[in-house]
């Protein structure tokens, strides 16, 4: 089963990183872009796991490692396919 | 099978392919080919420069270890040496600029602590196309955090460095980058497979199929490959480079290992071959035990690839178990992948089969060497008179455009980003003549520098080289450093073009003149040819990395004004040349003219009647002139005042002001010292033979000069500080 | 009294951390590894500066699983003394031995200078050498120095008196100008509650011998060897119920 974990920057925690794309965004033209937030993508190989059983793995993997609760949340979803 | 097109893409030519033939008494196959295409390429064979190279002095008291290791290793007493060398990442650098530049630190990092030495600096020659092409900042950006990056997480400061820019560097940038270690003298380690029976060790990273150069593999035998598994560009990992330099220290600090060398250029082909012929001994490897990270990868591949952070080592069957005992200990694995044998050749075997078997002799010590075809550089093109060149109105606006200029102007906008006080022995931060380091138990101190003017080298590539190595060593001399050692990255455009040969012989030539005069040996360095793009060539940049000893760190020297009334002595003479300057390019927009002349005997009375002053504590600051000349200096010397105190300067030479005050002549430095001990001062300089003269006082809040009495030059110590400290963060600023 | 510094793979300022309190401050100081479970008795425990684990998934989120860390935090929650400098300090926030969390520097780079931090709380066991309001002039080198607390947890940390250090100018005023990194009410560094565990940015083992620079780091150095010889119990604890934010 494949896992896709996103983890990002909580709305109140300013994120400069996504700032300065948007930014250089704008320089290019790209005036559509009104905002921009930047995260990371966690794919997850689970074995021998039942989905029941991914959906109290997951967060608990979240929430303890992948994502620091302070300062950012997260969203997963299983993958469809291989 | 083996074609006029595949030698092509193999950088061999018709003749070289003959040799090989001849030398290994069969056809090599694909695989041999490609491990000649890369032990015999520039980069690794020298080619065309070792031929010229002979010249350069390399011998010397101190001299443990001279060129033909991964590094040149030099005695500074109390059982100690000191490794170092530099590299350069020029190509890598212009195709994605982060990683040529971390993964040169990486390099440069690893020939360090290959020999046995725990790396405790890095400095860095920078050059880069004009920053008002935002092209050449994205450059300049990506090759600033890449050295950071790297550099910052495996814990070695980056203490200094220069950075120029050019237009000729714009699509050839080029990053040279210099490391520095401290070893015990009798715990050095070389790159040399001994001892029938000892076991060949591979440690760090997995292998893949990072930078593998040239040579598409069509051929139906080597794999089913497609596009996408193709050659990408080589990218560092500064954690694992960490684990390893650790690891390696403690195998080698417990004398667990006969020989050790690192997978740089070309890959495990180049350690394979060259530690067992350094040795004198064969090698047999297995391929299928080196650790990789892509499923399919073929010998060609796995003995080619340049991925990163990747050692190899030899050690006695006893002691393997221990060694990988303590590589484990940092999480890395260390296989066993072949054996030194009797014989000189290089057997590897893959799938059960051996793919490669060659005498190691052909590959490493074989390479020919050739004496290109040589133009005598053409002589500079001829800058006007002074009397047909303009003077202008406003000098002191002038100053301020000289330092406003980027390759004048203050680096912190770099520096800031590279950790430089990790280790706690940097004593000099950056921005100083030189960088010092202290050396912890000792009173003793390091000191080092990178220079090259690539302008006076394209105006005159002899003089320009013995100008640089002249340079370099009165800015150790600033600090109180007398220099030791030498170590040079050449870097020079198509060396198949006669003028480029031509400025490299010349380059050489005053290179090997100058380490004479100053009885400094080169321990070690880098060609890079081929820096040429669209038929624009970079002028030639024979970059110098001196490093000196300070004896005792007290008596250590900064550049900065200490106090209102302290006498400021001019070292050295003020002469008619503004060719090849900074000045010349900035305000009558030439680069012409042949450069300042340089006395080498006279450069070296300066330097080491300056030290003599220095050792008897009578000098309070010392700064040395170059780039935009003696205004310049002094404005330097009031930014570097604790309280940006400027000086009150007389002068009486009849130069003509823009020469007196922009005029690059060589062999000067700026001293101050105490009102009370000017007399004895002067009396030591005219007693060693070196021209000075007081010239006037530290104080007040402007660079002010007279000449004769009438003010020729004034500006506010704050004015040109801004107009110094603004322009490169002007450059960098955010856009919105 | 017996330090020890725990080394990380990846840790820089191991070696510098251990240099100043055994060649320095003279005392008996050992380097503990991060894979072991014991701390060797030591009385008070560093952590260093440099990139544990490369910095890889977040600042100090991989190094705080080490078995060494178990250990650090049963002695920490005992009322032993620690302290996080750098990336030390980012473990200890990820641990959740101290509130808040690093970001980015505000500007993108990282940034190596000297800067002033103003005490803002002498009675710590980490500051009691030194005089609430002094300047101390001590270098930074990171990345991700840019201190948040969402707004209850920052509350929090200032109504306790949890701030012991913050970016000033060299005259002790604290302005947006001397906060290069962009933290949160320009805090360089906090205490926890029970006042035993102290965190902050800037390298104090950098500015310890005059040769360097500066030797205004000593004072924290000085703080932690007066303390420790007193066998008092580890500080007062502030008033108030222990803090949610305290992990």
């Amino acid at each position: 089963m494949r896992i896709r974990i996103l983890v990002s920057f909580k709305d109140s925690v300013l994120d400069p990183q996504g700032q300065t794309v948007k930014n250089a965004l704008h320089t290019m033209g790209y005036a559509a872009v009104k905002d921009v937030r930047q995260g990371k993508v966690f794919e997850l190989d689970l074995e021998g796991t039942t989905r029941k059983e991914a959906e109290a793995l997951v967060p608990e993997i979240a929430r303890r490692v992948l994502a620091n609760p302070i300062i950012e949340k997260f969203d997963w979803e299983i993958l469809k396919g291989r | 099978m083996i074609d006029k097109a595949l030698l092509n893409r193999h950088n061999l030519t018709e003749d070289e392919y003959r040799l090989i033939v001849e030398l290994i008494g069969k056809e090599p196959n694909l695989t041999e080919l490609g491990i000649f295409s890369v032990m015999w390429s520039e980069h690794c064979g020298y080619k065309s420069s070792r031929v010229h190279l002979k010249k350069l002095p390399t011998e010397g008291a101190r001299v443990v270890q001279g060129p033909g290791e991964n590094a040149g290793v030099l005695d500074i007493g109390d059982g100690q040496v000191v490794v170092f060398k530099i590299e350069s990442h020029n190509h890598p650098s212009f195709i994605e600029p982060y990683q040529g530049a971390a993964t040169g630190v990486g390099g440069i990092l690893r020939d360090i602590f290959t020999m046995g030495a725990r790396p405790i600096a890095v400095m860095d020659s920078l050059r880069f196309g004009p920053l008002d092409n935002p092209k050449n900042r994205s450059v300049m950006e990506g090759v600033v955090s890449g050295i950071s990056g790297y550099g910052n997480s495996i814990g070695v400061p980056t203490v200094g460095g220069e950075v120029y820019f050019d237009p000729c560097y714009e699509l050839n940038p080029l990053v040279n980058v210099f490391c520095l270690g401290l070893a015990d003298k009798d715990k050095i380690f070389y790159a040399k497979a001994e001892g029938a029976g000892n076991k060949v060790l591979y440690v760090g990273a997995k292998t893949g199929r990072d930078g593998i150069h040239g040579a598409t593999m069509a051929s139906a035998e080597f794999g089913e490959e497609t596009e996408h598994k193709r050659p990408n560009v080589q990218v560092g990992d500064p954690f694992k480079e960490k684990l390893l330099l650790e690891a390696c220290l403690e195998v080698m600090d417990r004398g667990l290992i006969v020989g050790i060398q690192d997978m740089g250029a070309a890959g495990l082909t180049c350690s394979i071959t060259e530690m067992a012929a350094k040795g004198g001994m064969g090698i047999v490897v297995d391929l299928d035990q080196v650790p990789q990270r892509e499923a399919g990868m073929t010998p060609y591949e796995i003995l080619l690839s340049e991925s990163q952070e990747r050692m190899l080592l030899v050690a006695e069957p006893e002691r393997v178990a221990a060694v990988q005992d303590v590589f484990a200990k940092w999480d890395l694995d260390a296989p066993v992948i072949g054996e030194v044998v009797e014989g000189g050749r290089a057997r590897i075997s893959f799938k059960g089969e051996v793919v490669v078997d060659i005498p190691v002799d052909a590959v490493v010590n074989l390479c020919p060497a050739y004496d290109r075809p040589i133009t005598p550089p053409s002589p500079p093109p001829p800058a006007p008179t002074l009397g047909a060149l303009p003077l202008p109105d406003d000098l002191d606006d002038v100053l301020l455009r000289l330092l406003a200029s980027p390759t004048i102007a203050d680096k912190e906008w770099v520096f800031r980003q590279y950790d430089h006080m990790v280790q706690l022995n940097t004593v000099f931060l950056p921005g100083a003549d030189a960088a010092v380091l202290r050396i912890k138990g000792s009173k003793k101190a390091l000191a080092m520098t990178l220079d090259c003017n690539s302008l006076y080298t394209r105006l005159d590539p002899r003089t320009g080289a013995r100008i640089a190595v002249a340079e370099a060593c009165r800015n150790l001399a600033c600090v109180g450093a007398r220099p030791i050692g030498v170590t040079n990255c050449l870097n020079f455009g198509n060396p198949e073009k006669p003028e480029v040969m031509g400025q490299f012989e010349q380059a050489v030539t005053g290179l090997a003149e100058a380490c004479r005069t100053f009885g400094i040996p080169v321990t070690g360095g880098n060609v890079s040819f081929y820096n040429d793009t669209e038929g624009l060539s970079i002028h030639p940049t024979p970059v110098l990395g001196i490093v000196g000893i300070i004896d005792d760190i007290r008596k250590a020297v900064r550049p900065g004004f200490r106090a209102a009334g302290d006498a400021v002595v001019l070292i050295g003479e003020n002469l008619e040349e503004v060719g090849g300057t900074e000045y010349l390019r900035i305000a009558h927009g030439l680069e012409a003219g042949a450069p300042p002349a340089i006395d080498l005997e006279q450069e070296k009375r300066n330097q080491e009647c300056l030290l003599e002053l220095i050792d008897a504590g009578l000098v309070r600051s010392a700064h040395d002139l170059s780039e935009g000349g003696l205004a310049v200096a002094l404005a330097e010397c009031a930014f570097a005042s604790e309280g940006k105190t400027g000086c009150e300067i007389d002068l009486e030479d009849g130069l003509r002001e823009d020469a007196l005050l922009f005029g690059e002549s060589q062999s000067r430095i700026i001293m101050t010292c105490r009102r009370a001990n000017l007399g004895r001062v002067l009396e030591l300089l005219a007693a060693r033979g070196v021209p000075a003269r007081a010239i006037g006082r530290v104080g007040g809040d402007a660079v002010a000069v007279s000449r004769k009495g009438r003010e020729i030059l004034r500006v506010p110590v704050e004015t040109g500080l801004r107009a110094w400290k603004d322009s490169l963060p002007g450059f960098f600023r955010v856009r919105t | 009294m017996k330090f020890g510094v725990v080394r990380f793979p990846g840790s820089n300022c191991d070696f510098d951390a251990y240099h100043v309190l055994l060649n320095v401050m003279k005392r008996p100081t050992v380097m503990l590894w991060h894979k072991d479970h014991d701390l060797q008795g030591v009385d008070c425990v560093v952590l260093p500066g440099g990139f544990a684990y490369g910095d890889y998934l977040r600042v100090g989120a991989i190094a705080r699983f080490s078995p060494l860390m178990q250990e650090v935090k049963t002695f920490a929650d005992g009322g032993g003394r620690v302290l996080g400098i750098c990336n030390g300090f980012q473990v200890l926030l990820e641990l959740g031995l101290l509130p808040g969390a690093m970001l980015r520097n505000i500007h993108l780079k990282f940034l190596c200078q000297h800067v002033h931090i103003r005490v803002e709380d002498a009675r710590t066991d980490f500051t009691r050498a030194a005089k609430k309001g002094q300047v101390l002039r001590i270098p930074i080198a990171h990345f991700d120095g840019n201190y948040y607390a969402p707004p209850r947890v920052l509350r929090d940390i200032e109504r306790n008196g949890q701030v012991v250090f913050r970016y000033c100018d060299a005259g002790g005023r604290v302005t947006p100008e001397a906060n290069v990194n962009g933290s949160m009410a320009g805090i360089a560094g906090v205490r926890n509650t029970a006042g035993n565990v102290l965190g902050l940015m800037p390298h104090p083992e950098r500015a310890s011998e005059a040769l360097l620079g500066s030797e205004d780091g000593r004072a924290i150095f000085e703080s932690l060897v007066l303390s420790l010889g007193r066998r008092k119990p580890a500080g007062r604890p502030a008033p108030g119920k222990k803090a949610r934010h305290d992990r």
